[in-house]
Parts: C-alpha cells; structure tokens; sequence
C-alpha cells in the first residue's frame, strides 16, 4: 500500500506504524461523572467496519507525524489522507 | 454410517457404491432452541456438544458460505497447550485433551498427529521466560521439556544453529503438541452433530437480529426469519460486522493472516518449529509440503489476502532459521480474517440482549482450541453460566481490569 502524505507526498506504508480507529484521537475527560465508562469504551472498543475506515497511522520512519487515513479494508483502497493534527483542530481540540 | 478399516476395504471391493453423504442438506424450519450463526470450527464444534451433552433441542448452525470456508480451512493447523497464564493453559490443556480422543468420539479420520511442537531460544532472557512458561504448563498438567542444543540437533540437523546474531541456546518442547488436518475437524463435527439431529444450513447469510424489550427473538437471514429461544455468534473474523447489526461494538479489530505451502517434499520437518527471533513457524504436512507463517499484516482488513511486506518479512524470517528453505518452491499462499481482540484472548459470553451469545476473539490462535471452545459455549448456551474452564473469558474483563495479556505486552491488538 502506498500512503500519500499530505506533505511529504506518496510514501510505502511499510514506513508507518498502525494504531487503528480515528476515534482514539477523542480521550474522553478524566473529570466527567462516567469517566470511568468512558475509558472503557475509548480503550477497548472499535469501529470495525467492512468497508471506508478511519484509521490513525504514524510516519515511524519519516516525519514522525501522525495521519488520518481513509481506507477502505476491502480493498485497501486510500480515499483520503490528512495530518492528525489537523482532524483534531477542525474537531474542536486546541492542543 | 460407521467408518472403519474394514467399512474401507469393502467399499474398495465393491465400486464404492455404499458411500452416502456425511450430513443432510436440510431447508431451515421457522424455529429452533439454538441458532448458531457461522459454520467454522467452533459454531459446529458448539452445535455437536450442545446436541450431545445438553438433551434433545432443536439446533441450527447458519452458515454464509460452505462450511469450513473460513479460518477452520485456512490456518496452519498446530495444536498446543503451551501457554502461561492462568486464565488460559487450563482452557487450552482441556482442548488438547479433547483433540486426543476426538477421532475416536466423532469415527471421524482429523489426522491428529501429536508430533510436538517446539520453540526455540535465542537468549538467556528468552530462556528464563520458557523456563517460567514451561513450569506453568507442568504445573497444569500439560508436560514440558527443556531441550539443550545437542538434544536438538539430532532431530532438526539442519537449523541455522551458529548465526552470528541469533544462534540457538535451547527450545522449549511441548511433545504433545502438533498438527490436525483443519478441514477433517469441520467435516468430523458437522457429520457428528448431524447425526444427532442438528441442521447444517449453508448459504444462508445472517443479516440482522430480531430484538424486542432488550430480548432477541431469532434472526433475519438471507434465507428468510428464523426464530430462535437463544442465538450464538460464532463468526471468528466477522465478529464485529455481525454484532453490529445488534448495535454492539466489541474490542475486537479484524485483520489478515497469511499462510505459506511449499511443494511437496520428502519427510524432512518431523514436528512443529516456531522462530524466537522473529516470527517464523513451520511444520511439514503429511502430503509433503512445508506450511508455515509469521506476523499478520497489521491494519484493519476484510481482504482475505494480504501484502507483500509480510510476505518478505515471513519468508526473510524463515530463511534465517532454514537456510534451506531457499531451495523449496512456493506452491500458495492465502490469507484468512482474524477477530484480533484487545488484549489478545477470546470471549465467550453472554451480551447485554438477553437471548444473544457471542463467542469470538480468538486472533491467530483459535484453531487449538476449537474443542474446548465448542463445549464451553454450548455449556454456557444450555446453562447460562460459564464453564469452569472458561471464566476468564468474559467481556467485563477489560472494565474490571483482568486482562489475559498472554504476552506481557499490552491491551492493543497492534501490540501482540
Ligand atoms: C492463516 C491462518 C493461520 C492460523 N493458524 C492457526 C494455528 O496454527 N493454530 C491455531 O490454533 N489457530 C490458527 N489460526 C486461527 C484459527 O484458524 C481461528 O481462530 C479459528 O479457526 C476461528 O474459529 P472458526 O473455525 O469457528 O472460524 P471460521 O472457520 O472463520 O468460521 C466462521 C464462519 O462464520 C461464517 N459467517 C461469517 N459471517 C456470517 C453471517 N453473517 N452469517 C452466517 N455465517 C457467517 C463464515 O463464513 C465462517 O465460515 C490461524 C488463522 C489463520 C487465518
């Protein structure tokens, strides 16, 4: 698979490390009254789908920046590249 | 109709023209006491000890495809009891047990070849940790031997022994260990469980749940409703996809594990070899050829193939171990969906519907286990509680913080 890094340009996936699930990028906060419920589910629990997935990889032998790719895990086909940092900001998070 | 040597040498005579099918190709009924949902190992393993041991019930095992399309017919075969922790080897250890009298249960040839398994050490950390491993497997009865390298090499003279980076020290032998021919499993259980009753339906797609008041009332399937007092899961790499159509999302990612056949060749490899300094393990079928495999490819997939990344890697891995590896052709390679769970073992549970069941995350690793997996979910199935053996495997672990992270290395499928 070849990952198109929004600044670096294509890139062999073999130089990115997988985490999974996009949704890691939202940790819950540690003060509300279900926290506890809400580390569970954020921990352990995924999107798994057949089909467009939202997965976070990290450039380990590159930039060292972490991704948001659209992937689809059928046919492995990337839809969509973008730099975690970006989600996260567009997604209300300041840091 | 009973298998034997004798049944054999009469078909032989007579044109084999007394041969009948193994199991009926029966139309769904608009309801059963248990639904079973997948026709791998572990749904019909489930099915024939639930029609067994738990009394006369009307019992289905729905299958999308054929049975034995998925992993049962996919995977390496290697059996073992070879675990550490505690919530694991006794599980295991039962499974292994229950492999040693199954052909004689089922009259069904599964090829059990107890030909031992053994994992090599490349240093002395390695070596305290396969001590550690192997008193744990004594300790639960499933027997263990440490083996120097002289011991190891009479048996496998042709390891790469003095590499420069990692020679071998010693291996840990589990001599029970071994191999069972994969699909003979789902064919032996299907035929078993068919003769007491239970209907094999193939073709026939799950594609929703029918869930009133927090109960499940059956299922929807390609083939029409069926109703159903309990319905099981039991869709290995699927798991996820399925349980979402009951509004679940379980700790559970699906990714691809790849498998390697070589042609055939002499007898060369006598048992099961596992790599400890990379992941490599090979064994050599009883048709000749040399099966083995190595990491899965580490994202998300539904492929059912993998990539060539891996591909390098395995066969890289291998090489370092068997330089003469080299000289042998590759014949196929295949991949297969794995329900990957969190901390790396499975669940067999109750879910929060009352009527559904789900048993599943069982990584690279579940074809071990497939009897002892079928007689605890059929226990829990028929009693709603959990076997003895499998109390570990429950969902809430993860909430009470009692993971079964049998590799020491953390609750993230990516990390084991
Ligand atoms: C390459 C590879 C090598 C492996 N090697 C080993 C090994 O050496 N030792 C070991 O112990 N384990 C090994 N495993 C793991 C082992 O194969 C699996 O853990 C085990 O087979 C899973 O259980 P099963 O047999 O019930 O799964 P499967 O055979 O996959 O059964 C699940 C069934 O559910 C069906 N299904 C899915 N969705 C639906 C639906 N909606 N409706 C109806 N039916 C559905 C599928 O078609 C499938 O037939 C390996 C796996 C792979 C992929």
């Amino acid at each position: 698979m070849i990952i198109n890094h929004p600044l670096l340009g294509p890139r062999d996936a073999q130089e990115f490390t997988y985490l999974g699930d996009a949704a890691l990028i939202h940790r819950p906060d540690w003060q509300a009254e279900d926290a506890q419920d809400q580390f569970h589910d954020y921990l352990y629990l995924r999107d798994n789908p057949a089909g467009e997935h939202r997965e976070l990889w990290f450039h380990e032998s590159g930039d060292r920046s972490w991704l948001v790719v659209t992937r689809n895990t059928v046919t492995h086909e990337i839809s969509k590249v973008e730099l975690a940092r970006d989600v996260a900001r567009s997604e209300g998070r300041s840091r | 109709m009973r298998y034997s040597g004798f049944r054999v040498i009469k078909e032989a005579l007579t044109g084999h023209k007394g041969w009948g099918p193994a199991w009926r190709d029966p139309e769904p009924q608009p309801a059963y006491d248990y639904v079973i949902i997948g026709g791998g190992g572990h749904g019909l393993a489930t099915a024939y000890y639930l029609a067994k041991h738990y009394g006369k019930a009307r019992i289905a095992v729905l299958e999308k495809g054929w049975i034995g399309g998925g992993n049962v017919g996919r995977n390496t075969t290697i059996i073992r009891s070879n675990y550490l922790l505690d919530g694991n080897e006794p599980f295991y250890e039962m499974s292994l047990q229950m492999w040693e009298r199954l052909e004689q249960e089922l009259n069904y040839n599964a090829m059990v070849s107890q030909r031992g398994i053994l994992n090599l050490i490349h240093s002395d950390a390695q070596r305290d940790a396969f001590v550690r491993r192997g008193n744990a497997m004594i300790l639960n009865g499933a027997g263990a031997e440490m083996l120097s390298v002289a011991q190891i090499r009479k048996r496998y003279p042709f390891l790469n022994f003095d590499d420069a980076r990692f020679p071998i020290k010693g291996g840990l032998a589990q001599h029970r260990g071994g191999t069972v021919r994969h699909d003979a499993v789902a064919w032996g259980y299907a035929r078993a469980a068919d003769s007491y009753g239970v209907d094999i339906i193939q073709n026939c797609e799950v594609t929703g749940f029918r869930i009133e008041n927090g109960t499940c009332k059956g299922v929807e399937t390609s083939r029409g409703f069926i109703a159903a007092r309990k319905v099981a899961s039991c869709v290995a790499g699927s798991s996820s996809r399925l349980m979402s159509k009951a509004g679940m999302r379980l700790p559970i990612e699906s990714t691809v594990l790849q498998a390697f056949v070589t042609e055939g060749l002499k007898p060369v490899l006598p048992g099961v070899i596992t790599f400890g300094a990379g992941h490599f393990y090979a064994s050599q079928s009883d048709k000749g050829g040399l099966v083995f495999g190595g990491d899965p490819d580490k994202y998300n997939s539904y492929a059912q193939r993998g990539n060539l990344p891996v591909i390098e890697d395995v066969i890289e891995s291998g090489m370092a171990l068997i330089p003469a590896l080299g000289r042998a052709r590759l014949l196929r390679i295949w991949g297969g969906i794995m329900d990957m769970s969190m901390d790396g073992s499975p669940i067999i549970d109750r879910t929060h519907i009352d009527g559904l069941y789900f048993n599943g995350g069982w990584c690279y690793g579940g074809f071990k286990a497939t009897p002892a997996s079928g007689l605890c979910y059929a226990h829990l199935l028929a009693t709603d509680t959990p076997h003895d053996t499998a109390k570990a495997y429950r969902f809430d672990r993860f909430r009470r913080g009692y993971m079964i992270d049998e590799k020491g290395m953390g609750a993230q499928p990516n990390l084991h």
